[in-house]
C-alpha cells in the first residue's frame, strides 16, 4: 500500500505540469487583454501598451511561462493582475465557502440518498421504488437555479424563517454560518441525492440477487443486516465513485448556485478572473482544482480496498 | 465532580457570552449595506476609467474642487482664484484637512496627485501641454500657472468621471501613473478597512471622524460631504433577482442597478422604494472604424447612421419608454451644450429609404460590415441586434460576430482588416458627464491613431475643439458647441442613439438620498 501511495503521488506531478503547461499557453492562445480592464473603456492604444508593459505582458510566452514556473515551484502563485491582490490570499479567501458547502452538500445527499436507494432497491417496482426513482428524475432535471428560487421565494421571502443570500465564516459567526449553508446545500443536494440513490439503487440491484445474499438471508439474518451489511458494502464500490467525483466537482466551482445564493466561492471567482483574463488567478486555479480532481481520485481508489477486501494494491 | 462541572459551565457560559458580544455588532452602529453595479477590483482610480472604482474613491478620497448639479465648479478641499489674464490658478487648502493615517494634507501632496493625474486624464494632458510651473507658495497654498489660457482648467479638476482628480498623501501620489496603487489612505468622508476587504465580493468603509465637512448646501460632489451612519458595506451580487430579494428581505438596504424589467416585483411594497437618481443618466452609441471599408467613406458612414433610429434601439435595450429618451444631443439633452443639429432622422425612426439611396450614390459594394456583440453585458445585448436589423434593410451586408465583453475590448484595439481579426463596428454606453463636455468627450478626438479605438483623422474636428479650449466664456464655448455637434454628425463621428436611465431601489430605512450622477453615501441616514 504505502509503495502504491508513493508511486501515485509521484505520478501526479507529471499530470500537474502537463495541466500547467496546457492552461498557460491555452490562456494565452485566447482572446483578451487584461490590460483593457484595468483601464476601463477610456484608455487610449498608448496607455494600454504601457500598461501592458508594465504587467510584463509584451514579453515572449517563454519568458512569461519560465518566470510563472520558477516562482510557483518556490510556492508563490502571482499577484493578481486586475486587483494586485496576491493570488494565494485570493483563493484561500474563496476557498472556504465553497468547501463548507460542498461537505454539507455531500453529507446531507449521502444520508438521504443511500438509505434512498437501497429501499427502492429492496422494494424494487413498488410505489417506494417508483416514488424514488419520479424524485430521482426531477432531481436531475429542474435546473438548480429554479429550486434555488422557489426555496427563496418559499423559506426566505414568504415564511421569513432563513436569510435570502450572503456567507458567513462559521468561527465567526456559527448561527449565521448554518441559516446560510441550508438553501444553498438542498438545493445543490437535489441533484446529488437523485444521482446518488439511483446509483446505490442500480448497484445493490446487482448484488441482491448474489449467492452469499441468499446465504446471508438462509442463515436467519435481519433484512436490515443483509442489506445494510452484506449487499451495500458490496455495492458500494460505484457509489463511493460518484459520491467523490460528486464532491470533487462540488469544489471546483457550482457557479449557478453560488450566484443565486451570493456565495463568494471558487466558482464565482473562477468566472470572474475568466472574463477579467486575470492570467495568474486562473492558472492557480486550474491547478488547484486538478489537484483536487488528483487526490479525491486517490482517495476512492484507496476506499476501494477498504470495502472490497479483494482489491488490493 | 460537581465543582468541575460547575466551573466548566460557567467558563462555557462565560466564552459563550464574550462570542456572542463579538459577533454581534454595537446596538448603536448604523451599518448602510449596498449592492452597487458591479465588484470592485481595481482600486487605483488614476489608472482605470471603471465607474466603480471611482465611486470607491469618492468614498475614500476627496477632491480639491468639485462640480454642482448646475455644472459649476465649487471650492472642495481648496478655495481658488483664477488670475485676471487667466494664467494662474491659486488654490488654498481649507482648514482642518486630515489624511486616513493622520498626517496633515499639504500642497506637496496635492501638487503630487496632480502631477500623476496629468499623465493619464486627457483634460490633465491638455492642462499639462499649457503648464508653465506648479508650485506651493506656502503650507496651504500653491500656484498653477499656465503659459497660455485654458478656461477648461477647473472644469478638469472638478469633473467627476472619466479619470477623476483625486488627492491622495505624496508617498502613493508618487507611485508611477501606470502602476496600480492599492494603498487606500485618502481625506475623504470614509475610512477603507483593508483588513475586510475581498476584491470583487466586499468592500468596507467606516466613518471618518476626523472629516471636516466643507461648508455649503450638498449638490452632487460639492458642499458638506456630512456622513451620517457608522458604516458602508458595499456587497457584490452577480444576480439582480438576488439583490432584490436580499433588499425586500431586509438584508440590504440599497441597490443601485434595478433592472427595468424587475420593477413589477416591488410594486406596492411598503419597505422599498424606487427610483431613478441619476437625473442626466447615460447615453449609448455606436462607433465606427475609420480606416477600413465601408466606414472609411463618409457618405456611407451618414447611410449607416440614416439606417438607425433611437427609438427602436432604446426600445430594444430598456423596454419601458418611461426610462428612456430620444435624445438627438450628442452632449445629451438637459446639459449646458444640448443642440440636436444633424439628428432628425436618428430621432425620427430613422430614414431606410434614404439611407439605400446614400448608399446607392456612395457606390456600397456590398463589404460585409463586422458588427461586434458583447453577449455578456446586458446593458449592451440589444443595440447590436437592432442595429445589424436597420442596418441590413438599408442594404449593408451584416456579419454580426458574438463575443465577451473581453474579447471585444481585446479585438478593438486592433487595427487589422475585419477580415484579418479587426472590426467595423461596436456598441458602448457612457454616463452623460463623460460626454457632455467636448472636450472630456473621447470620442470626438481626431487625431488618427492617437484618436480613441475607430482612429478618425479630422483636422476640422481638431480645430474646433481646440477653438472650444480657447474660448473665455459660456456663450461663446455654446457658440461652438452647436458647430461641434453639426460637424459630428455630419462626419459621423460616432452614432448617438439615445439617452436612458438606470433606476436604483432602497430601503425606506434610508433618507437623505439626493440625485447625483452616481451614488454617494453621505448625507444619508438609516432608521433603526
Amino acid at each position: 500500500m504505502p509503495i502504491y501511495l508513493a508511486r501515485r503521488v509521484l505520478a501526479a506531478i507529471p499530470v500537474m505540469l502537463v495541466v500547467a503547461v496546457f492552461v498557460f499557453l491555452l490562456l494565452r492562445l485566447t482572446p483578451g487583454d487584461p490590460a483593457a480592464i484595468l483601464a476601463g473603456d477610456m484608455a487610449t492604444p498608448e496607455q494600454l501598451e504601457r500598461i501592458r508593459a508594465t504587467l510584463g505582458l509584451n514579453d515572449p510566452i517563454l519568458v512569461q511561462f519560465v518566470r510563472w514556473i520558477g516562482a510557483l515551484l518556490q510556492g508563490d502563485f502571482g499577484t493578481s493582475l486586475i486587483s494586485s491582490t496576491p493570488v494565494i490570499d485570493l483563493v484561500a479567501d474563496r476557498m472556504w465557502p465553497t468547501i463548507w458547502i460542498a461537505l454539507i452538500t455531500i453529507t446531507l445527499s449521502v444520508i438521504v440518498a443511500v438509505p434512498m436507494g437501497v429501499v427502492a432497491a429492496w422494494k424494487q417496482g413498488s410505489w417506494v421504488d417508483h416514488l424514488v426513482m419520479t424524485f430521482s428524475v426531477l432531481g436531475f432535471s429542474i435546473p438548480v437555479f429554479v429550486i434555488g428560487y422557489l426555496l427563496i421565494k418559499v423559506f426566505a421571502i414568504d415564511l421569513r424563517w432563513l436569510p435570502v443570500q450572503g456567507y458567513k465564516a462559521p468561527s465567526q459567526d456559527l448561527a449565521g454560518f448554518a441559516s446560510r449553508a441550508v438553501l444553498p446545500a438542498l438545493t445543490l443536494a437535489s441533484i446529488y441525492i437523485a444521482l446518488i440513490a439511483r446509483m446505490t439503487r442500480a448497484s445493490l440491484l446487482d448484488v441482491l440477487n448474489e449467492d452469499y445474499v441468499r446465504t446471508a438471508r438462509a442463515k436467519g439474518l435481519t433484512e436490515t443486516r443483509v442489506l445494510f451489511r452484506h449487499a451495500l458494502r458490496n455495492a458500494a464500490v460505484p457509489v463511493m465513485t460518484v459520491i467523490g467525483t460528486g464532491f470533487a466537482l462540488l469544489i471546483s466551482g457550482v457557479v449557478v448556485t453560488e450566484s443565486v445564493y451570493n456565495i463568494p466561492g471558487l466558482g464565482r471567482l473562477t468566472v470572474d478572473s475568466i472574463f477579467a483574463r486575470d492570467y495568474p488567478v486562473i492558472q492557480a486555479l486550474i491547478l488547484l482544482t486538478s489537484g483536487i480532481y488528483v487526490l479525491v481520485n486517490l482517495l476512492i481508489d484507496l476506499s476501494y480496498s477498504l470495502l472490497d477486501p479483494r482489491i488490493r494494491y | 465532580m460537581t465543582s468541575i462541572w460547575r466551573n466548566l459551565r460557567s467558563g462555557l457560559i462565560g466564552a459563550g457570552a464574550l462570542t456572542l458580544a463579538a459577533a454581534m455588532p454595537a446596538s448603536a452602529e448604523k451599518t448602510i449595506t449596498a449592492v452597487m453595479h458591479s465588484g470592485l477590483r481595481v482600486m487605483d482610480p488614476v489608472i482605470t476609467t471603471a465607474h466603480i472604482t471611482r465611486d470607491n474613491a469618492f468614498m475614500i478620497f476627496d477632491t480639491l474642487v468639485a462640480l454642482d448639479a448646475d455644472f459649476n465648479v465649487q471650492p472642495q478641499m481648496a478655495s481658488f482664484e483664477v488670475s485676471e489674464d487667466g494664467l494662474s490658478y491659486t488654490f488654498t487648502l481649507r482648514d482642518g484637512l486630515k489624511w486616513h493615517d493622520g498626517g496633515e494634507v499639504t500642497p506637496a501632496d496635492c501638487i503630487a496627485s496632480i502631477k500623476r493625474w496629468m499623465v493619464r486624464d486627457g483634460g490633465g494632458q491638455m492642462i499639462n501641454d499649457r503648464l508653465e510651473s506648479l508650485e506651493a507658495t506656502g503650507d496651504k497654498s500653491f500656484v498653477l500657472k499656465l503659459k497660455e489660457p485654458f478656461p477648461y482648467t477647473l472644469e478638469a479638476m472638478a469633473k467627476p468621471s472619466g479619470l477623476a482628480l483625486f488627492m491622495m498623501p505624496e508617498r502613493i501620489a508618487s507611485t508611477p501613473a501606470d502602476t496600480a496603487i492599492t494603498e487606500m489612505i485618502g481625506s475623504g468622508p470614509f475610512k477603507f478597512v483593508a483588513d475586510e476587504f475581498q476584491p470583487g465580493v466586499k468592500v468596507v468603509y467606516v466613518k471618518n471622524e476626523e472629516y471636516v465637512p466643507a461648508s455649503g448646501p450638498r449638490s452632487w460632489f460639492s458642499g458638506a460631504k456630512e456622513v451620517l451612519v457608522d458604516r458602508v458595506e458595499w456587497v457584490t451580487m452577480p444576480d439582480a433577482q438576488t439583490s432584490l430579494n436580499a433588499l425586500i428581505n431586509d438584508e440590504i438596504d440599497f441597490m443601485e442597478a434595478m433592472p427595468v424589467d424587475l420593477l413589477p416585483l416591488i410594486d406596492g411594497m411598503e419597505n422599498v422604494e424606487s427610483k431613478v437618481l441619476s437625473p442626466l443618466g447615460g447615453v449609448t452609441i455606436g462607433r465606427m472604424n475609420f480606416l477600413h471599408p465601408p466606414f472609411d467613406n463618409k457618405k456611407i458612414r451618414q447611410a449607416a447612421l440614416m439606417a438607425l433610429s433611437q427609438q427602436d434601439v432604446l426600445t430594444a435595450m430598456m423596454g419601458n419608454p418611461d426610462y428612456f429618451k430620444v435624445c438627438g444631443a450628442i452632449f445629451g439633452c438637459d446639459t449646458p451644450f444640448e443642440f440636436t443639429d444633424g439628428s432628425d432622422t436618428l430621432t425620427s425612426g430613422g430614414d431606410p429609404e434614404g439611407a439605400k439611396k446614400l448608399l446607392e450614390e456612395a457606390g456600397y459594394d456590398g463589404t460585409p460590415v463586422v458588427l461586434m456583440q458583447p453577449t455578456d453585458v446586458g446593458s449592451l445585448t440589444a443595440q447590436p441586434i437592432v442595429a445589424a436589423q436597420a442596418l441590413r434593410a438599408a442594404g449593408f451586408e451584416v456579419d454580426m460576430q458574438p463575443m465577451d465583453w473581453q474579447t471585444l475590448v481585446t479585438r478593438r484595439a486592433s487595427q487589422a482588416k475585419p477580415s484579418e481579426g479587426g472590426w467595423n463596428m461596436f456598441f458602448t454606453n457612457w454616463i452623460v458627464p463623460e460626454v457632455s463636455n467636448p472636450l472630456a468627450n473621447i470620442m470626438l478626438n481626431g487625431r488618427g491613431d492617437k484618436a480613441w479605438f475607430g482612429w478618425p483623422s479630422d483636422p476640422d474636428m481638431e480645430a474646433l475643439l481646440a477653438e472650444f479650449a480657447a474660448a473665455p466664456d459660456m456663450d461663446s464655448q455654446k457658440a461652438v458647441a452647436e458647430k461641434l455637434q453639426a460637424h459630428a454628425m455630419d462626419n459621423v463621428s460616432y452614432i448617438h442613439l439615445g439617452q436612458y436611465f438606470n433606476p436604483s431601489a432602497w430601503s425606506t430605512k434610508l433618507s437623505g438620498i439626493e440625485p447625483a450622477p452616481f451614488p454617494v453615501f453621505w448625507g444619508i441616514d438609516k432608521a433603526e
